[in-house]
């Protein structure tokens, strides 16, 4: 499984119910089902991946989770998982005061723009490319940048708090620092949020 | 050299034990037409089950001795095909209410004499299930790997799953609402008046007077296959190619597309029986499972496995009827899997090959038999 998908996994509790948004062809979810007990559906707007997480035997809806979220329930969820999608959305907040109606824990994972060799990239004069970022500008599915630190500004106006944060190197490991170092340190992050 | 198919006909209910309909009349007897394709494993557990729209019929597959039209759905359901019958044993009848082999209003009225006419009791939703349930039984089945149906088939394939779930371990539902529209029911409505304003309906007692509401059936037929189609598909298939007539200009038949619509009404006539068009619309118009606030408690516990599929260019029961039963299967917490299938061809897209659609339906049932094992 991939590296940051195994650390999302082990931030979810066993027997979760669990909507994964943006869950490509069902990896994290049909893992979370066999290996953790939990019952789980995705949200993914790729037609391929779709039939991957039918293939897969994951619970898939097909629609837009900038447009469509209102299809789910309040409360009807444990968990909400956000995977490496935030920066593909037209309108993350309302996706997050969303999540935080559907689920009762958040769990967000986003690459971090503010990341050192991203600030040295665009210092010479240059847009960020990098292992977690790959994109030229113009080809980019990403159309929303935030460092760590806009993030959890964002966080609080929608009222969410950050129970656990882990951040990570551009490799995907571990790295434990301290918020502002992490902020130019940190490769990409995963949150756990509840509601404040 | 291809294997035939062939219609068989059961009796499921009899005098001493009649079908007890939702609006509390019995019904006795009542006879099934169905087929099946492919062989029952020794586990018994790859049944599926087919429901059929308002106007199909058992023969979804394969080919009757001596025709060289295949059943209805035959580019679905075959060996290699999306609900394979190398691997699957497929189960499929004509519905009660129908007038292709099962008891209907044509049908003579206890068995014996004339046809029910008007008399045949109002069948709603439930009663369509009641039947199928009775032949699974019949035929040694007591769960089915899944059971499928595109527009009034999807819905006996919901209110199966809603009320049997534990019979129905995978629900597949196309292009089908859980509550019909104003819009939806006025196009019904019109069907219905044309068939009983014509004289020849004679109060729906024209099969023993020898007459036939012909005119008003063809209009039915016409005006619901426009729904049928897209905009964009009447407008690939005929655009405003004329068609030659020796009155043109006139009020006669001046462009393809009402040539291609006279037709569909004619052939309709023969095959289908005005009676029955009037209680099977019916059947839909009122159905509305969830409108009963204890609708998904049966599945609350035993949760089915759901795959919803509407079309984008369906106009009928279109995305938005999907969303709705997605939306309530989802607040009964159940494993669903909905897809928007882009298509051309609007309603009509559930009986055709389109590629993103049959690959779906393959792959959910490929996964179902995996589990099942």
């Amino acid at each position: 499984m991939r590296k940051d998908l195994a650390l999302v996994s082990s931030l979810i509790p066993e027997g979760s119910r669990v909507l994964d948004l943006g869950c490509g062809d069902g990896q994290l979810l049909a893992h979370l089902m066999k290996a953790k007990g939990c019952q789980g559906s995705g949200v993914e707007i790729d037609p391929a991946a779709v039939l991957g997480a039918i293939r897969n035997g994951v619970p898939v809806v097909e629609l837009d989770i900038d447009d469509d979220l209102p299809a789910f329930a309040d409360h009807s969820y444990d968990v909400v998982v956000l995977s490496r999608t935030i920066q593909t959305l037209r309108g993350p907040e309302a996706v997050l005061r969303q999540m935080a109606r559907i689920g009762g824990q958040l769990v967000v994972s986003v690459p971090n723009f503010g990341w050192w060799g991203n600030r040295l990239r665009l210092l010479r004069g240059r847009m960020p490319v990098s292992k977690d970022l790959p994109y030229e500008w113009y080809n980019s599915p990403n159309v929303r940048f935030t460092t760590l630190t806009d993030l959890q500004l964002l966080f609080d106006a929608v009222g969410l708090r950050i129970a656990r944060r882990v951040t990570l190197t551009p490799h995907g490991n571990p790295l434990k620092l301290l918020d502002a170092r992490a902020n130019l340190f940190a490769g990409a992050a995963v949150y756990v949020l509840e509601a404040a | 050299m291809p294997q035939f198919v062939d219609t068989q006909t059961v009796r499921l209910f009899d005098a001493e034990h009649p079908l007890r309909m939702a609006i509390g009349a019995d019904l006795a007897p009542v006879d099934v037409a169905y087929e099946t394709y492919g062989e029952l494993n020794a586990a018994k557990s790859n049944a599926v089950f087919i429901c059929h729209a308002l106007t199909g019929d058992a023969h979804a597959a394969g080919l009757h001795a001596g025709e060289t039209r295949p059943g209805w759905w035959d580019n679905m359901i075959g060996p290699g095909k999306p609900v394979d019958t190398d691997r699957l044993f497929v189960i499929s009848a004509n519905l009660l209410g129908g007038c292709q082999g099962t008891t209907g209003p044509a049908s003579p009225a206890g068995g014996v004499g004339a046809p029910y006419g008007l008399n045949f009791p109002i069948v709603m939703m439930s009663d369509l299930v009641a039947v199928h349930r009775a032949l699974m039984a019949k035929l040694g089945v007591e769960r089915l790997l899944a059971a499928i149906g595109g527009s009034l088939g999807g819905m006996q394939v919901l209110q199966w799953a809603l009320t049997y779930p534990r019979e129905v371990a995978n629900a597949i539902v196309i292009a089908a609402s859980s509550r019909l529209t104003a819009q939806n029911i006025a196009f019904s409505a019109v069907a219905r008046r044309a068939i009983m304003g014509d004289p020849g309906f004679r109060d729906g007692d024209y099969g023993p007077q020898g007459d036939n509401p012909d005119t008003g059936l063809a209009i039915a037929r016409m005006l619901a296959h426009i729904t049928y189609l897209s905009e964009d598909a009447l407008a690939e298939k005929f655009g405003r190619e004329p068609q030659a007539d020796e009155n043109h200009p006139g009020f006669g038949v001046d462009f393809a597309v009402e040539s291609y619509l006279n037709h569909q009404g004619e052939v309709f006539l023969e095959r289908f029986d005005a009676l029955s068009y009037l209680y099977l619309t019916r059947v839909m118009d009122y159905f509305d499972p969830f409108a009963d606030p204890h609708a998904t408690k049966a599945i609350l516990n035993n949760p089915v496995n759901w795959l919803l599929v509407s079309f984008d260019t369906d106009w009928r029961f279109g995305a938005s009827h999907s969303r709705r039963i997605l939306r309530h299967l989802e607040d009964a917490r159940q494993p669903v899997t909905y897809r928007n299938i882009p298509s051309t061809w609007g309603h009509d897209s559930f009986l055709l090959e389109v590629p993103r659609y049959h690959d779906t339906i393959r792959a959910f049932l490929r996964r179902a038999s995996e589990v099942a094992k």
